[in-house]
């Protein structure tokens, strides 16, 4: 892998937020609305009812947390749409940049969008209404990380889905972290869901993340062997979801449809 | 009265080499079988009407496009099994492949330059955006410029490598008669000086006699006619090499057979 070509990938994403503020607002002010949001029906939640339990390190912690991992995911889908959506696929496919590459300058971009939004959502977070983060412990590396894998998979994913079905299939993409967030058990234990919704929570790794978050937040201690299952679960994923791009890049590849993506017709 | 393939490309170092190259799309032959080679210091024009399958042949040359069988080396390296090291040496600008518009032009340049890997890149870009007449145009969005503007920031980026093989699909589409001659002058003296040879498609018979060495006939994804496009046309009886593009594009047949 050449690191100029990958470098040239998050230049590019670099040179569009600095050109243009939107870009940059766009996920902080999401986030910051997602923090206020929760934030307030907490503090809310805690004075009716019992004394004892401390809403927020349960509810507006896991709201973080999935905040993040979405941001991973549309993260790197944002930085392929970008090239969909300037018509610069036959430029870039035709360049020397291998598939691994693009994909390697897309989750790099991705890295770098997460982590502002990230910083953004634990000052308000703990500034405002007192999550103290830290209380997950290390255990929150961990945590982070396995959402992090998993958003890069499902970031992965979208782009395929885009590659395969055209532009307009972006609107697929967009509501993948709503569509897997009952499954997850972002805000209620897995217990809670129907035995055939359950089966779904335990192929996917966040609900790993927010079984271990909430055993911490009852003042047990997390599973270390379940949490690294969650993790090997999300490598896996990556692989899946990388294959997935390559066959499908492959099927573009045979049959035309990279140079239509910018040539209205072939000749 | 299909020619020879055997060219003046022969006596040079080949740039690129196609043999036998195929597209087929489930029934449709998009290219049947052709085979022909790019010189050094050569300028070969790709002619042929609409759906002859020069637009799929570029794109096969480019790596975007699969070949259903046939190989194509860029100098000696095989597209098939060394893509990156082969589009290393490749570049190209297509009026239907402009550069994003909501990037400078400095910064759709610099990031090209990263991804074809050129050296002294700062400077390389300095030197292409006086050589195209684009330095007032430094810090400029490619998305407001004219459609000739945009034309020639696409050359620019397609000459940022050096190419040994440089791919121009209708490179003077939308350039009004001054400039577009300008850029034919570029584009010569981009073939004369250096070690890189041009493949090049166009409609405008008047702008291939200038420019191209030498010419091939595309119809129905065959090869019909190569030569000098210069003589070429009194060859098959006809006064222009509009008139002999228009027979080709409108009776095939007749030039096959004849």
């Amino acid at each position: 892998m050449d690191v100029n070509r990958i470098a040239a990938i998050v230049l590019r994403q670099y040179y569009l937020m600095r050109g243009n503020l939107s870009r940059v607002l766009s996920p902080v002010v999401w986030v910051t609305i997602d923090i206020l949001l929760w934030g307030f029906i907490t503090k809310y939640l805690n004075t009716v009812t019992s004394a004892g339990f401390n809403f927020v390190p349960a509810l507006l912690g896991a709201v973080l947390l999935w905040d993040f991992f979405s941001r991973v995911m549309h993260g790197v889908t944002m930085a392929f749409l970008e090239d969909v959506w300037s018509r610069n696929f036959l430029n870039i496919f035709a360049s020397p940049l291998s598939i691994s590459e693009y994909l390697s300058g897309l989750v790099l971009t991705a890295i770098a969008t997460s982590s502002v939004g990230l910083i953004v959502m634990l000052v308000l977070a703990t500034t405002i209404f007192g999550l103290a983060f830290f209380a997950y412990g290390l255990m929150l590396v961990p945590f982070l990380f396995v959402l992090f894998l998993f958003g890069i998979a499902l970031g992965i994913v979208g782009c395929t889905v885009v590659l395969r079905l055209g532009p307009a299939s972006e609107w697929f993409v967009w509501p993948i972290p709503a569509l897997i967030s009952p499954f997850a058990g972002v805000f209620y234990p897995i217990s809670t869901l129907p035995q055939w919704m359950q089966y779904l929570s335990y192929v996917l790794p966040p609900s790993y993340v927010f079984e271990g978050m909430r055993t911490i937040v009852w003042g047990g201690a997390v599973s270390g062997p379940r949490l690294l299952g969650g993790g090997c679960l999300a490598v896996f994923y990556i692989l899946l979801a990388y294959w997935f791009f390559l066959h499908t890049y492959q099927h573009a590849f045979r049959t035309g449809l990279i140079a239509r993506y910018s040539a209205e017709s072939m000749s | 009265m299909k020619q020879s393939l055997q060219s003046p490309a022969m006596t040079r170092s080949k740039v690129l080499s196609v043999m036998e190259l195929r597209k087929v799309y489930g029934d449709t032959v998009a290219v049947d079988g052709i085979s022909f080679d790019v010189g050094s210091n050569e300028i070969v024009g790709l002619l042929g009407p609409n759906g002859a399958g020069k637009t799929t042949t570029i794109n096969m040359i480019l790596g975007v496009l699969a070949p259903t069988s046939g190989t194509i080396h860029i100098e000696d390296v095989n597209i098939a099994t060394d893509r990156c090291r082969a589009l290393e040496r490749t570049n190209f600008a297509a009026v239907y492949a402009p550069l994003p518009g909501n990037l400078s032009v400095y910064q759709n340049l610099r990031i090209f330059g990263l991804l074809y890997g050129v050296k002294g890149l700062s400077e390389r870009i300095e030197v292409l955006l006086k050589h195209f007449d684009l330095a007032t145009f430094r810090d400029v969005k490619c998305g407001v410029l004219s459609s000739g503007e945009q034309t020639r920031v696409g050359l620019t980026k397609a000459l940022l490598n050096d190419p040994r093989l440089l791919l121009l699909d209708e490179p003077t589409a939308s350039l009004d008669p001054a400039t577009a001659r300008d850029v034919r002058t570029k584009i010569r003296r981009f073939a004369a000086q250096g070690a890189g040879g041009v493949l090049w498609t166009s409609h405008n018979m008047y702008e291939v006699q200038e420019v191209c060495d030498r010419v091939l006939f595309l119809s129905h994804g065959k090869i019909l006619l190569e030569g000098d496009p210069k003589t070429l046309p009194r060859e098959h009886g006809k006064e222009t090499l509009e008139e002999l593009f228009i027979t080709v594009a409108r009776e095939p047949l007749a030039l096959e057979l004849g």
